[in-house]
């Protein structure tokens, strides 16, 4: 009964919770610069808002346009119930479903970019074309940083790379872990389109990455993809925090609470970043994600060693 | 105590990777200068119950105030009066050299695991993170064209040559390390002049230009 209960809290902060998160980088953005900013709930309004709305699809799309964000949505949907989320154990989990997370998180990158090509505008492939590429650097770092996850904790399954493994693992191997924490870090904002790479205030068409992609898409099935994205920074925060925290925290409910304001703290730092750096040039993009493959890479090699 | 030490380490090698990523002579600099603030911490943190204190001390404050304040004053002081931001076209790409020190480290720590060390007890990252120090050295002074950015290439390469140095620190005599630093603050002090030579004639302190001469 108390699991059920712990799962099923874990799947309403889930379903809940990430909108909150993009709120607080709001937030925090505002503060540095000086602004109150907007409420920490705006970002449940303006769903909401989307969803009220109509939508509007151009006579050459297809399907596959409408297509796009119900399965992107449902594919991120599915990678968080491999992920674990504060509970002491994702919902799903067996050897090797870290690949299959990738591949969810692929799947929905796919759809996004297919259904923004099916809508034959020059903007839109051309973000699509920036966040295949980008994607395609950042993988390996996620993956290096799983492998070496894999070898600190020896077990195959996310509940073990990022749960009770980890305690052992960070006496051990202290300083590889904090390099796989960083660049996974890197990884999440390359993935959710934040700042270094890619700013999500940004209105230029020219320089946006994300953002270009769904500039077709309107009223509930724009809500889809704010919603999915969200999810998707809610997903890459869990991965940060669980493994910066470690299996420190025994007691179910406490745990929780240690994995919440891990969350705040994932998005205060993101908030940060943004505030304090600007975005890079498209050029140098690749160096910084070809950065944080070196560190994973370094990492497996410390743990090899 | 250990993990500390291997994260002294670790920081040391990124901070190589750093250097060769980073286009901006300022930050390379602060980079740099950061790196021999580890440096000089290195010979404190390594030091057991039979090392002499005032030997650690003076080989700690000697690096501190020789790599972590001294150079990089100099150099900044350099870039500054020259008016050189960045390093806009290496010969290899930033890109390719990150992925060529990255190559050069995990190489140095394969390999250092087939050679063993003389003195035993010593941190087995000690080894790796000279020979990648030193390599990483290396491919800065080859691929900028920059005065620079090869000065910074020498000085990292001299930091790796400190770190293996710290293996022999306990025979060595003060003395002689004095010295080495005092070596490397004229090599850097000698390379200052030259770049002001090489901005004055060429109003760039392009290396590339140098390649023009004609009798």
């Amino acid at each position: 009964m108390n699991t059920m209960l712990l799962v099923a809290l874990q799947l309403l902060a889930f379903l809940l919770a990430p909108p909150l998160l993009l709120g607080v980088i709001g937030r925090v953005k505002a503060r540095v610069a000086g602004r109150t900013g907007p409420p920490l709930l705006q970002p449940w309004r303006d769903l909401l808002r989307l969803v009220g709305k109509g939508a509007v699809y151009s006579r050459t799309t297809t399907w596959v346009f409408r297509a796009g964000p119900v399965v992107g949505l449902a594919a991120v949907l599915a990678a968080g119930l491999l992920v674990p989320l504060g509970g002491p154990t994702s919902i799903v989990s067996f050897a090797g479903d870290f690949a299959l997370l990738a591949a969810l998180l692929g799947l929905a990158r796919f759809v996004t970019v297919v259904a923004a090509l099916d809508t034959g505008s020059s903007f839109e492939g051309m973000g699509a074309a920036r966040e295949v590429s980008f994607s395609a650097l950042a993988e390996p770092a996620l993956f290096l940083g799983f492998v070496s996850l894999v070898r600190s904790t020896g077990g195959l399954d996310l509940t073990h790379l990022l749960g009770d493994g980890l305690a052992a693992a960070w006496r051990t191997d202290g300083p590889a872990l904090l390099l796989v924490a960083l660049s996974i870090f890197v990884v999440a904002l390359a993935e959710n389109a934040r700042i270094p790479v890619d700013d999500p205030a940004t209105h230029l068409e020219l320089t946006m990455i994300h953002e270009v992609m769904v500039l077709d898409h309107s009223g509930p099935d724009f809500a889809l993809i704010q919603y999915g994205a969200a999810l998707k920074l809610y997903l890459f925060g869990a991965l940060v925090v669980k493994l910066a925290l470690g299996a420190r925290f025994q007691e179910p409910l406490a745990a929780f609470a240690a994995f919440a304001a891990g969350q705040v703290a994932f998005a205060v730092a993101i908030g940060l970043v943004e505030s304090t750096m600007a975005r890079l040039r498209l050029t140098r993009v690749p160096q910084l994600l070809v950065g944080a493959s070196v560190l994973s890479g370094f990492a497996l090699v410390l743990l090899l060693r | 105590m250990s993990g500390w030490t291997d994260l002294l380490f670790i920081l040391v090698l990124v901070i190589d990777l750093f250097v060769l990523a980073s286009s901006r002579l300022r930050t390379g600099i602060r980079a740099v200068a950061a790196q021999g603030g580890l440096l000089a911490l290195l010979p404190v943190v390594l030091a057991d119950a039979a090392t002499a204190t005032g030997h650690v001390a003076v080989l700690a404050l000697g690096a501190l105030a020789v790599k972590a304040v001294g150079i990089p004053w100099l150099l900044a002081r350099a870039t500054r009066e020259s008016k050189v931001e960045r390093e806009l076209f290496p010969l290899v790409s930033f890109v390719a050299s990150l992925a060529l020190g990255a190559l050069g480290i995990i190489a140095a720590v394969w390999f250092s695991a087939d050679l063993p060390l003389p003195i035993a007890g010593k941190n087995a990252l000690l080894v790796p993170t000279s020979i990648g120090t030193v390599w990483c050295g290396l491919l800065l002074i080859v691929t900028r064209r920059k005065a620079v950015g090869q000065v910074l290439g020498f000085l990292v390469l001299e930091n790796g040559v400190f770190v293996l140095g710290l293996l022999l620190s306990d025979f060595m005599p003060s003395m002689v390390e004095v010295g080495v630093l005092l070596d490397l603050f004229a090599a850097v002090f000698v390379m200052g002049l030259v770049m002001f030579d090489i901005q004055r004639t060429f109003s760039s302190l392009d290396t590339e230009k140098l390649s023009a001469l004609k009798d």
